[in-house]
Formats: structure tokens, C-alpha cells, sequence
């Protein structure tokens, strides 16, 4: 198989990771694996997750932002300097403000990568006022589940698409 | 203080492979991991060697006011050489991350080994609590009032929308790490275990090998771990790694069960080989003694066998590892005084099915 981004030297750096039913496969050839910041598979082998993300922040479009030619202009987090082009290569933001900074990037790349971009857990502003959707979606998760074991499908379609609308996923 | 932990740690089992806790003969081990980061500084991998250094001490002046952590050890890297580090990892309070480039890391370690927290490893604060069994449950009660406590005394990069933040987008929203070490002989044997591992990544969850994140698979050991931290609510990632885990373990029983309705006379001559070997060889690989060790935790899970214990399995597994070998004598060996080594205490804890002398007369 040839190198998926440069089109003529045979891959030998195959990455795969399946999150939620979905697959991504990376195909590179050791150039361009190194151009991606992969220097050597072997050397990096401790870090899976981590070049899961870089994999992904490669291959993602660039958002064009709606100003035309000022997407060339070059996002950068104004407290620690960081670039987004930084953060594709080493997969690690560089302090708490990128997260604001790449705000618009990273919604899509934490959607993928956890199938949500919206924190539910510990230290919720909402925790309270949030536990009714949170109890509402068990009850529409179990319901599905029933549905799907009488094979009921179009019920089940149905519950799918309330739990996906409550969840924002 | 500091280095009288260690070498105290040196001469004891590990207390979160002590054999008790449900489940304890297939779950070796359960852990909660909570990565955290305070806004004042740049995460670890940005962070230079200096700022780092900093860090560790206003983390240390923060945990001082922490009434739960006033018992343990508090390390810096330049306190731990690489032998410890190396004790440290086999011992699972410190991630073979940790080892690499171990300038301007900090390291906190409670007397009981329950709790170890890394200073800038890749986040400020990855906290871990670890426990004994399937466990996952008290071990989340514990890191969750620990991480409160915490909060208490400093700030944490807390974001409404994101949650925790942390350096890696992987970890972010709860920060949460929830694992399990599984001993899964019987579906390795029937060739299950790759169908299995791949249905288990489908659900989110993800399995790696003994030592962590890119290790090889030891002795039938694996990691199961969530994949995702951000969208649930940590009882709700909790909830899901245990109820897989507790199909897993059904699925091992039934592989134990159909081997030895299959085979077993070739599953009873593999412990009892194994039991031989370990009982009578002088030169012990580390990977052969995990292989080995496999064979007769199974076998005690089939109950051919009733000389050993899981405690004494457990204890062996820790100790045979290179560092831990070397810290129990004081001094360093080459790979082959080790592998002898090995052999020697193996013999010592595994009692040998006949013993010459006065046993023989008795029987």
C-alpha cells in the first residue's frame, strides 16, 4: 500500500484505532511518518494515544475560517505561545488557556476522539440541575435496550435519536 | 525519610497484590488515575527543566497542608537514581513515562502504597489509587475525596465546558484512568482472546499489557482501561469498564471449562510442569517465571493444584522483576547472577511437591 500522503513510497507505518465502531487507519511511509513527528514507530511505542491525536489533527481538514484568505493567518495561544501546527506535531496542548486558543479545532477533534466534546463528570457547574438528564438518559438507554432485544427497530431508531438530542452527541 | 520508604517497600509485598478483594484470583489489581493541572504554570511537556522545578514546589507546600498525605515519601528526580525508578515502575507507582528524560519530576507515595502521585509527569498531578481484587469502586471513593481534599488547598484548571484540562486532549473532561489487571489464561489458550480484545475496543475500552500504555502481554496479563474521559460522568465510565469486566471474566471461566472438558490431561500436565520447573530450576528468566506463574494460577483457579496461593503468585510476580531483585540483595547483578537469583527465591516460597528426608518417612 502506498504512503496516504505522499503517494509514492510503500507504508510501513501503519497506525489503527477503533473508538466507538469507528476506525482510523493512518498508512504512512518513514518519511513522512518522521514529517508527521513519528521519528521512529519503536520510539514512540509509549505513546499511542498520544500519536492517535497527532494522526488525527494531521488528517482533520483545516478549518477555513469564514474570512477567507485570513485562514492563512497562523493560530497561536497568546499565553504560552503555542501553535496549532506545535500541538499537530507533539499532540500535547502546551497550558490550560489552549484550550480556549484552539477552541474551535478541538471541539471537533474531542468529538471524535471521545464522541463528545462536553464534560458530565466531577466539578460540573450543572451537576444538580444536570442529574434529570442524566437519570433520562439511563432510562431512555435501557429502553433501548429492551427495544432492540424485542426487535422493535423503529422504536429503537426512535430512542437512539432522543438519547443522541439530550446528549448533543 | 524519603529513601527508608523505599527500602522498606524493597523487603514487603506489594499491599495492592496482597490476594484479597473479589475476584482477586482472574483481578489481580484495580486502579483510578485522575490527571490534573493548575493554572498557574504551562503543562509538564512545555514547562522548561526551571519551571518544573517550581512546580514541585509549590506542590509540596500545597500537599503539606493536606492532613491525609502527612504519611509517605516525598521524591524529587534528583532523590531517586535509576535503579529505584526502575523498582518503582515494576511496582506500578510510577509509569514507564516517568522514567524518560526524569529531570524536574516530583514523586508522592503514601506509607500504604495505596496512593502514588506524579509531579509532572505529562500533567502537573496524575494521581493513582491502587487496590487489591475488583476494587474499582473503593478505589474510586478514595481518589475522588483525595482529589477534593486537594482541591482544597490549590486551584485546578477546571473549565466549565471541557472540564479538567490536561495536556493531552485524551485525558481531558474528568481526567479519569479506570483499569483493571486481568489474568486471562484460559481465553489465551483457546484463542479467544484476540475476538475478545477487539469486542472490548469496541466499546471503549482499551487493553494493553502488563506494565501499562505500550508494553508487551506478560504471563496472560492485561490491562483493561477506558478509552474515553470526556462526555460521562465518572460513575457512568466506572459503571461500564465493570460490567464489561465482569463478561470478561465469564468468558474466561467458560474457556477454563471447555479446556478442561477438552483437554485435560494437557491443561493438569501444564501446571504441574510448570510446578515442577519452578520448584526444581537454578536459572530463571523473568519472562519464563511470569509464563510459569500463569500456568499455576490457573491452575489453582481449576483447583488441580493447592500448594501455592494467590498471595504467594501475587508476591512472586513483583519480586522476581530485575530492579526489585537487585534492591532485595543491595546491589546490582548481571542478567545471569539475576536469573539465579530468581530461582532461589522461587524455590524458597514454592514448596516442592516431596521433600527428601523426614517427609519421606511420615508418607
Amino acid at each position: 500500500m502506498l504512503c496516504q500522503d505522499c503517494n509514492q513510497n510503500e507504508s510501513t507505518v501503519h497506525l489503527t484505532q477503533i473508538v466507538d465502531n469507528k476506525k482510523l487507519v493512518l498508512n504512512l511511509c518513514k518519511d513522512c511518518a518522521e514529517k508527521r513527528g513519528f521519528h521512529s514507530p519503536f520510539e514512540h511505542m509509549p505513546f499511542p494515544l498520544a500519536d492517535i491525536v497527532t494522526g488525527m489533527v494531521g488528517t482533520s481538514k483545516t478549518p477555513l475560517s469564514k474570512g477567507g484568505r485570513r485562514s492563512v493567518k497562523i493560530k497561536k495561544c497568546q499565553t504560552c505561545g503555542m501553535t496549532f501546527e506545535d500541538f499537530g506535531k507533539s499532540g500535547r496542548l502546551g497550558c490550560g488557556d489552549c484550550y480556549s486558543a484552539f477552541h474551535h479545532e478541538l471541539i471537533d477533534l474531542l468529538r471524535r476522539i471521545h464522541g463528545s466534546p462536553k464534560h458530565r463528570g466531577k466539578g460540573c457547574i450543572t451537576t444538580s440541575a444536570s442529574m434529570e438528564p442524566v437519570k433520562e438518559e439511563r432510562r431512555l438507554r435501557e429502553e433501548l435496550r429492551k427495544a432492540i432485544e424485542n426487535e422493535e427497530f423503529e422504536r429503537a431508531a426512535n430512542l437512539r435519536d432522543q438519547i443522541r438530542s439530550l446528549t448533543g452527541v | 525519610m524519603a529513601a527508608m520508604l523505599l527500602n522498606e517497600m524493597a523487603r514487603r509485598p506489594a499491599p495492592w497484590l496482597n490476594g484479597s478483594g473479589p475476584d482477586s484470583g482472574i483481578v489481580l489489581s484495580s486502579r483510578i488515575r485522575l490527571a490534573r493541572n493548575i493554572s498557574e504554570f504551562p503543562f509538564p511537556p512545555a514547562a522548561t527543566t526551571d519551571v518544573r522545578e517550581k512546580i514541585i514546589d509549590f506542590m509540596q507546600t500545597a500537599f503539606s497542608r493536606v492532613a491525609r498525605m502527612k504519611a509517605g515519601g516525598f521524591f524529587r528526580s534528583a532523590d531517586i537514581d535509576s535503579m529505584d525508578q526502575m523498582f518503582l515502575a515494576e511496582r506500578h507507582l510510577i509509569s514507564p513515562q516517568f522514567m524518560q528524560d526524569g529531570t524536574g519530576r516530583g514523586l508522592f507515595i503514601d506509607e500504604n502504597e495505596k496512593v502514588s502521585i506524579m509531579l509532572n509527569e505529562e500533567d502537573h498531578i496524575r494521581l493513582q489509587v491502587l487496590s487489591s481484587g475488583m476494587s474499582l469502586y473503593d478505589c474510586w471513593e478514595f481518589a475522588n475525596s483525595l482529589d477534593s481534599e486537594i482541591g482544597d488547598v490549590l486551584e485546578y484548571d477546571f473549565d466549565d465546558e471541557f472540564g479538567f484540562l490536561t495536556a493531552c486532549p485524551t485525558n481531558v473532561g474528568t481526567g479519569l484512568r479506570a483499569s483493571i489487571l486481568i489474568h486471562l489464561p484460559g481465553l489465551a489458550l483457546t484463542r479467544e482472546i484476540d475476538n475478545v480484545i477487539s469486542r472490548i475496543s469496541k466499546v471503549g475500552l482499551m487493553v494493553r499489557g502488563f506494565y501499562g500504555e505500550g508494553t508487551d502481554v506478560l504471563g496472560n496479563l492485561f490491562q483493561i482501561s477506558n478509552q474515553t474521559t470526556l462526555g460521562r460522568t465518572e460513575e457512568e465510565i466506572i459503571d461500564s469498564l465493570s460490567k464489561v469486566s465482569k463478561q470478561i471474566i465469564e468468558y474466561e471461566r467458560g474457556a477454563e471449562e471447555t479446556l478442561m472438558k477438552d483437554a485435560p490431561e494437557q491443561i493438569e500436565d501444564k501446571v504441574w510442569r510448570s510446578y515442577g520447573i519452578l520448584t526444581n530450576a537454578r536459572v530463571l528468566t523473568s519472562n519464563e517465571v511470569m509464563n510459569l506463574l500463569s500456568a499455576l494460577r490457573l491452575g489453582l483457579s481449576l483447583e488441580l493444584i493447592d500448594r501455592v496461593d494467590y498471595k504467594v503468585l501475587n508476591e512472586l510476580l513483583i519480586i522476581t522483576q530485575p530492579a526489585h531483585l537487585q534492591k532485595y540483595v543491595g546491589r546490582e547483578m548481571d542478567t545471569t547472577e539475576r536469573d539465579m537469583m530468581r530461582a532461589d527465591l522461587v524455590r524458597e516460597r514454592i514448596v516442592p511437591a516431596v521433600k527428601y528426608g523426614s517427609d519421606t518417612k511420615q508418607a
